[in-house]
């Protein structure tokens, strides 16, 4: 497996070789600093039209189709607009909170982005907690989601705000435990040391029934956590408008669209490093030549590959199950995801403190 | 394994963070230069359902949502609590899970207890 310290050492030494060492380390935070903001607007980009697409697909249709080849600039039709649209200063808001949402919410689903390691040594921030990490900064995205609900003057926009902490935070249980069954399996929190543990199988084969019972937890949590699919009520757009962000407009409005994609490629992308071995290639034990020919395809790409994946199946949920009420969402979470992931939290912790696994 | 190694994990952090602020920044410096301004005294109601809106909008909100955040908050703390327990289960065997499942028996007589009084159903 390529090793991308390898480039990133030799930046680093071209950097130390000709400035003092300060000048070098903020060099290479503003590199890095550019990188995400690339990385961040075009997966926005890329996923607005993947689910546009999709969804287009699985109602028969084609999707936009007259912009560019297929429609692919279509999406930068859309951004263009978005930007050149007039950023209404309404009357009544709490001015400060109005503006400062956008700011919380773009900020956490850019920090969750940056801990994520995209191949072998391509990562940014990787903490030894680093999974706390991600579920910590997770949950400040919620505080931007109420502000911006409160802070609107209206009255759909704080019932979407309420919908919205009330559905994240409760199904923020059942997918943290869920990854904490994980960590059982694992004995440890940091991502990249996670994935390196899947080299020789994935945890989803590896940890058998407490692991599947695991992920299908992982993401149905996740689809109510990203306020999608048929959990997306506080953006129902029969009974609220839209939700938390009707009052927002122009680019401001664009903050949440975008971080809603950027969101749903986060916990994605999780989910493939967690479960789906990350960067690591699909492996069959004994069969050496397919997985000599899978060694070739390089790491980004497995991750990517099963993080659209995941992504894939969640935007399908969305087009195919209508949209529950509140309660029976949240009685959902409480009374049957919640009490599942506890058992089987126990069930994976008896099987590793024991030696039951295979 | 850091993509540039001399740099604390806390300096990426606030790397990122910034990176989030500065894309909020500029993305509203640009949209400001470029977007048309008009100003009516109708355009700043706010939009709400289509109709003037009555009253005043930032309430003391319904209690349902109450109690599911007093449960959310028990439940976030075990979660804190079992995170550092679960990166040495393996370790500890057979003696750490005893001691874990009298903590989380806990826990779970707290939720049947809520369940039992009727504080998970929506009123």
């Amino acid at each position: 497996m390529f090793d991308f310290s390898i480039v990133t050492n030799w930046f680093n030494n071209l950097l130390t070789g000709c400035m003092p060492e300060w000048a070098a380390i903020l060099v290479e935070c503003v590199v890095i600093g550019v990188l995400i903001l690339l990385t961040y607007t075009v997966l926005a980009l890329f996923y607005i039209l993947y689910e546009r697409k999709l969804c287009a697909w699985f109602q028969c249709r084609l999707g936009p189709m007259r912009v560019g080849k297929w429609g692919l600039l279509q999406v930068f039709a859309d951004m263009f607009k978005i930007l050149i649209k007039e950023l209404i200063s309404l009357k009544g808001t709490d001015r400060f909170l109005f503006k400062l949402a956008p700011y919380i919410i773009i900020t956490s689903s850019v920090t969750m982005l940056a801990c994520l390691p995209w191949g072998n040594g391509l990562q940014i921030i990787d903490y030894n907690i680093g999974i706390f990490f991600i579920l910590a900064v997770s949950s400040v995205g919620v505080l931007g989601i109420l502000l911006a609900g409160w802070s609107s003057n209206n009255k759909y926009t704080l019932i979407g705000a309420m919908r919205s902490g009330a559905q994240m935070v409760s199904y923020e249980l059942s997918l943290g435990i869920s990854l904490i069954s994980i960590v059982v399996f694992a004995g440890t929190m940091n991502i990249s040391e996670l994935v390196a543990e899947q080299e020789s199988a994935w945890f989803l084969f590896r940890g058998h029934i407490p692991a599947i019972i695991a992920f299908i937890i992982y993401v149905i949590a996740a689809t109510a956590e990203t306020n999608r699919g048929p959990f997306d009520l506080p953006e129902a757009e029969h009974e609220l408008i839209a939700g938390y962000h009707t009052e927002y407009s122009g680019i401001h409005f664009g903050f949440f669209y975008l971080a809603e994609y950027l969101n749903l490629f986060i916990v994605s992308g999780i989910a493939s490093l967690m479960f789906l071995g990350g960067w690591m290639p699909f492996h069959v034990p004994g069969w050496d030549g397919f997985n000599a020919v899978m060694n070739y395809i390089p790491g980004p790409i497995w991750f990517l590959a099963k993080a659209f994946f995941i992504s894939f199946v969640i935007i399908w949920f969305k087009w195919t199950f209508p949209r529950v009420r509140i309660d029976q969402m949240l009685s959902f979470e409480w009374k049957y995801l919640m009490p599942f992931s506890l058992a089987n939290l126990v069930l994976m912790a008896v099987c590793v403190a024991f030696g039951w696994h295979f | 394994m850091n993509l540039l190694l001399d740099i604390s994990n806390g300096d990426l952090a606030i790397t990122a963070v910034l990176t989030g602020i500065g894309l909020v920044f500029a993305a509203l410096l640009i949209a400001r230069l470029i977007s048309p301004k008009s100003y009516s005294v109708k355009k700043s109601e706010p939009y709400e359902c289509g109709i003037p809106t009555r009253g005043e909008s930032m309430i003391q909100f319904k209690a349902g949502y109450y109690i599911f955040a007093i449960l959310f908050l028990i439940f976030d703390v075990e979660t804190v609590f079992l995170y550092p327990w679960a990166v040495v289960t393996r370790d500890l065997g057979a003696n750490g899970l005893y001691c874990i499942a009298i903590f989380m028996f806990i826990l779970i007589l707290g939720l049947a207890y809520a369940w039992r009084k009727g504080a998970l159903k929506w009123k």
